[in-house]
């Protein structure tokens, strides 16, 4: 059902946890009917130096946030903010079908980080 | 990679007296028992013996036992066949919130057809309000249909009060036994149902048959048209081998109920000792003692269904989840918000069903797996517990 490299992100995820200092914080989703996808992000220079994140769900979920941490990291803001949900899944070799709505999380979580950062800076 | 099978309520392994018993019936004994010749009348013979046995370990007669292709067809036999029969004398149902979606479903298709249906709750242990039950049948009740034992929290239902009020008010009891062969005992005058649902696959048999129950009498009618096979109840050419094999493992089954049961009640609390001592934060869910000796259920609320299995997967261990993560909205069972579980904890249930071949050691390994594979999983969830 799944990909080696999806179970690969599932079983090793990379950059779990919280930024405790992170200078945006966005979550996507919602555990009661669907899975939950929260990203941390710390920005300097306009880069993105450090991406975390924590995930409530099912492989996809937590393979899909792995994921999006390590395309985002090092990345521009501007960068960054053009992963999108397809990217996400196309790196991990694809999704099932009825799993790509659990890939949007974490690229929208992303954003959402993204856009906290932004509004923060201003 | 060893390997470790705890989904033995989804499906069991064969168990190889009853593969021996069945192969005869693919290899040299493959008549069609509709016809006349040697051949038919060795299959024919094949299928009366072995309707006479599972109406022997059932407490009932042959000709009230019908073959079928497993426990989703009797179940929609039953409901369905009782329904169409007896519409003209009343057209409300009773059942459960907790059944078995080939229960649930066949209620639901009635509804669309204009039966009302009375849904029954359950207790936070997963047992159904028999109160609220009785409140609910009326002059127009026609048919009451609640599972022997549930098929996710293993709770057993109190199918004889049920069948005294069903038979006081003169209505048809319909059970799902096909979680509980082997496991409880089975004898449909003491339950006092009318009809009873079992499947070859849940003890050590061939997939894609099954029996149901009809009691003499009980009007019912064809839900599958055709030359008018089993009684004109279930046409279709009879599946020998498969009617051999669930008669065969259902004699096995009850044979050997005692020694059986006794080996999974004691690793079944092993295990629920274990995870409960070694897990922090999980529960057991539905009833600590009125459950079957091979079912182990929990809650481990920060961590979601699917992620657990595939993680114990990568271990060799092979469990469930009421999580019902593959379909679209990934609601949680409904099992478990029919017990009043909130759905996040709900999400993070894990079902653990033991057989006849699990050991010791095996409990072991699992109860560490388990744990291991919670506190990881707790460790990228944002949900705190």
């Amino acid at each position: 059902m799944y990909s080696e490299r999806v179970m690969d992100h599932f079983m090793n995820p990379r950059n779990i946890g919280e930024i405790r200092d992170a200078d945006g914080v966005g979550s996507f989703g919602n555990p009661v009917d669907g899975d939950l996808v929260k990203i941390y992000i710390k920005v300097e220079d306009g880069r993105l130096v450090d991406v975390k994140f924590k995930a409530f769900g099912c492989v996809a979920a937590i393979a899909t946030g792995s994921m999006v941490t390590e395309m985002a990291k090092g990345r521009t803001i501007d960068e960054a903010l053009k992963i999108t949900r397809r990217d996400v899944a196309e790196s991990l070799g694809g999704l099932p079908p009825n799993k790509m709505e659990c890939s949007n999380l974490a690229a929208d979580a992303l954003h959402k980080a993204i856009e906290e950062y932004l509004r923060r800076s201003r | 990679m060893k390997t470790i099978y705890l989904d033995h309520a989804a499906t069991t392994p064969i168990d190889p007296r009853v593969l021996s018993a069945i192969l005869p019936y693919y290899e040299s004994k493959f008549g069609n028992a509709s016809s006349l010749h040697w051949a038919g009348r060795e299959a024919k013979e094949a299928l009366e013996k072995a309707r006479e046995t599972v109406a022997s370990v059932l407490n009932a007669d042959r000709k009230e036992i019908v073959f079928t292709s497993g426990g989703t067809e009797s179940d929609n036999l039953a409901i369905k066949g009782v329904a169409y029969a007896l519409k003209g004398k009343g057209r409300h149902l009773i059942t459960s919130a907790i059944e078995h979606p080939a229960v649930l479903e066949s209620f639901k298709a009635l509804q669309e057809e204009g039966f009302k249906v009375s849904y029954i709750p359950v207790g936070r242990d997963g047992i159904v309000d028999v109160g609220r039950l009785e409140e609910e049948v009326r002059p127009d009740t026609i048919l009451i249909s609640v599972m022997h034992a549930n098929n996710e929290v293993g709770t057993i239902q109190p199918i004889e009060e049920i069948g005294e009020i069903a038979e006081r008010n003169g209505v048809c009891l319909h059970t799902d036994a096909v979680q509980t062969m082997g496991k409880l005992p089975i004898d449909v005058e003491k339950l006092k149902v009318s009809l009873l649902s079992i499947s070859a696959h849940k003890i050590y048999g061939p997939k894609g048959v099954g029996a149901l129950y009809v009691k003499d009498g009980v009007k019912i009618r064809p839900i599958l048209h055709g030359g008018g096979h089993e009684g004109a109840l279930r046409s279709g050419t009879e599946n020998v081998p498969g009617i051999v094999g669930l008669s065969f493992a259902a004699e096995t089954a009850v044979r050997e109920m005692d020694e059986t049961v006794r080996k999974m009640r004691s690793l079944r609390d092993q295990l629920i000792k274990g995870i409960l001592e070694q897990v922090p934060g999980s529960s057991l869910t539905g009833h600590p003692v009125k459950r079957l000796p091979n079912n182990a259920h929990f809650c481990f609320p920060g961590v979601e269904g699917e992620s657990l299995i595939l993680t114990l997967n990568e271990e060799g261990i092979a469990a469930s989840t009421g999580s019902a993560c593959s379909s679209k909205k990934k609601e949680p069972s409904h099992v478990l918000l029919a017990m009043g579980l909130d759905p996040i904890t709900a999400k993070g249930s894990l079902r653990l069903t033991l057989g006849r071949w699990n050991s010791e050691p095996e409990i072991d390994y699992t109860v560490d797996a388990v744990a291991k594979a919670v506190e990881k999983l707790r460790r990228i969830s944002p949900i705190t517990h």
